[in-house]
């Protein structure tokens, strides 16, 4: 989901649905609706216009639904932080599982990412 | 009149990328009219831009868009070198081929990616892995030389931030050349398909009239007839000196000029003199329009970014209306929009939803500002 985002890291993310990387292997898909995700990756800074469309969207995800910060601006809202537009850091909205760094991250730090993620849900952390 | 039925695409839609709110007027199938709504990707870059110093400002314009995140520091870049004294009397020569190179690779990665979207967008997924396997080298190319896949930081006021290192050209070269091939193949798979033509002939027209009363800008314009590139219009870089047809077909061929060419790459400039400047560039979009308004400090006082899917996306509302809702989406991505560039303020109404001030009424506004700020600081005029 991009929250005032410049586009990078969402194509990051779809680029890791394509050949070269191809997560679908892993049994990671890209799915239409929130309804049947377990896991939501949010990038840009928080726009002020968008925050409530992505309470919204959290909301309607069927709980756990963990949630990923993908990218320097959801992190730390990178150079946006000073933006009369830029509201509040994504982790004082919502709840986030995992922070991933980088302008943009490339498609190998997100799986690395996604994977320690999920072997620290296997160990039940 | 029969009753109208309001779909919305967006903001957050399956097949965009990006957030933005399109609400389709609908009677039956037929698409009647069409509201597009932005703003959920508004940043405020131009009034950020202008509390930074000027190489500062090479960075931010880079995260308008990461798909052009060439486009716009080089318009940028040109816009304080249009104060300077123009880009081809202060930039090395190296530095103009260097700065071309990357300028034409992104053009070549993001128009790999739009093919894919646009496979995507009418149900052809193999069009998408395909378009997108073979832009993977491409990013290679951008990694070998600048050490980033996307947002490269090459531009610098006066020249690049680093160099090609000679061993690794013959790489780059190879793996354009490579590309050829590829290309090929999409070419026979896309143009001799008639699955294709029969889903994308005669929909979403939008006619060379059309075109020029909505402003459009790069290939949206020209697949309209209308004959318009900033890169032969108003050259920069080193576009006027070589062969075109050459680097649109065969990428690779702008590589060999730059072996030949040794100069230094960086150039200090510590202070920009007041003046005026405007910087255009020919993004994958179209024309990528940058103004600059410096006082003599190290930061711009007025910056003013115009993208090229500002024009393209309005031009929607011609070429979605009357046409089909299924037909709707491959034709809102058909201009191939970048939303996070479009982004602009607009000051609205939130009870009945109806704007109370646009663009002019900006500016007699901030008008006013620098008048009482003038007062403040210099004391009545007399």
């Amino acid at each position: 989901m991009s929250n005032g985002s410049c586009n990078n890291c969402d194509i990051e993310i779809c680029d890791l649905f394509t050949p070269r990387f191809d997560v679908e292997r892993f049994g990671i898909q890209l799915i239409g609706s929130v309804r049947h995700a377990d896991l939501l990756l949010i990038t840009g800074a928080m726009n002020k216009k968008s925050i409530p469309r992505m309470k919204k969207i959290y909301e309607q995800a069927a709980k756990p639904c963990l949630v990923v910060a993908c990218g320097t601006c959801a992190c730390s809202q990178h150079m946006f932080r000073d933006s009369y537009n830029v509201g509040e850091p994504l982790d004082k909205i919502l709840p986030v599982d995992l922070y991933i760094p980088g302008c943009p991250p490339k498609p190998e730090a997100i799986i690395s990412g996604i994977l320690k993620l999920v072997s620290k849900i296997k160990k039940g952390k | 009149m029969s009753h109208k039925i309001i779909v919305p695409i967006g903001p957050y839609h399956p097949l965009q990328e990006e957030p933005e709110f399109f609400q389709l007027y609908v009677e039956g199938e037929k698409v009647v009219d069409i509201d597009i709504i932005i703003g959920y990707n508004h940043r405020g870059i131009e009034k950020l831009s202008e509390s930074k110093h000027f190489d500062q400002v090479a960075f931010l314009v880079e995260r308008i868009c990461g798909i052009c995140s060439s486009s716009h520091p080089y318009a940028y870049v040109l816009a304080v070198e249009n104060i300077l004294g123009g880009e081809q009397n202060i930039v090395p020569e190296r530095a103009l081929y260097i700065r071309t190179i990357i300028d034409e690779l992104q053009r070549i990665h993001s128009h790999l990616l739009w093919l894919g979207l646009a496979g995507h967008f009418i149900g052809y997924n193999t069009i998408w892995m395909w378009a997108w396997k073979y832009r993977e080298p491409v990013l290679d190319c951008f990694e070998i030389v600048t050490g980033n896949r996307n947002n490269y930081a090459m531009f610098k006021i006066g020249g690049v931030r680093r160099d090609i290192q000679d061993e690794n050209i013959p790489v780059l070269k190879k793996t354009l050349d490579e590309l050829t091939p590829a290309l090929d193949l999409f070419r026979g798979a896309i143009m001799d398909d008639p699955v294709i033509k029969a889903r994308l002939k005669g929909i979403g027209i939008l006619t060379k009239e059309q075109a020029i009363d909505w402003c459009v800008v790069g290939p949206t314009a020209r697949a309209s007839g209308v004959n318009i590139d900033i890169r032969r219009d108003e050259p920069y870089g080193v576009f006027d000196r070589i062969d075109w047809n050459v680097i649109l077909e065969k990428e690779g061929d702008i590589f060999a000029k730059t072996i030949v060419r040794i100069l230094e790459l960086y150039e200090n400039i510590k202070d920009i003199p007041p003046g005026e400047g405007i910087g255009r560039v020919e993004a994958p979009r179209g024309e990528c329009f940058h103004y600059i308004k410096s006082d003599g400090t190290n930061q711009p006082v007025r910056h003013k970014i115009r993208a090229p899917s500002f024009m393209n996306v309005a031009s929607d509302k011609v070429a979605a209306v009357g046409g089909t809702i299924s037909d709707a989406t491959i034709t809102l991505a058909a201009v191939d929009p970048c939303y996070c560039c479009t982004e602009r303020v607009a000051v609205v109404n939130k009870r009945d939803n109806r704007k109370v001030m646009n663009g002019w009424d900006l500016i007699k506004l901030s008008q006013q500002k620098t008048l009482k700020l003038k007062e403040q600081y210099y004391g009545r005029p007399k």
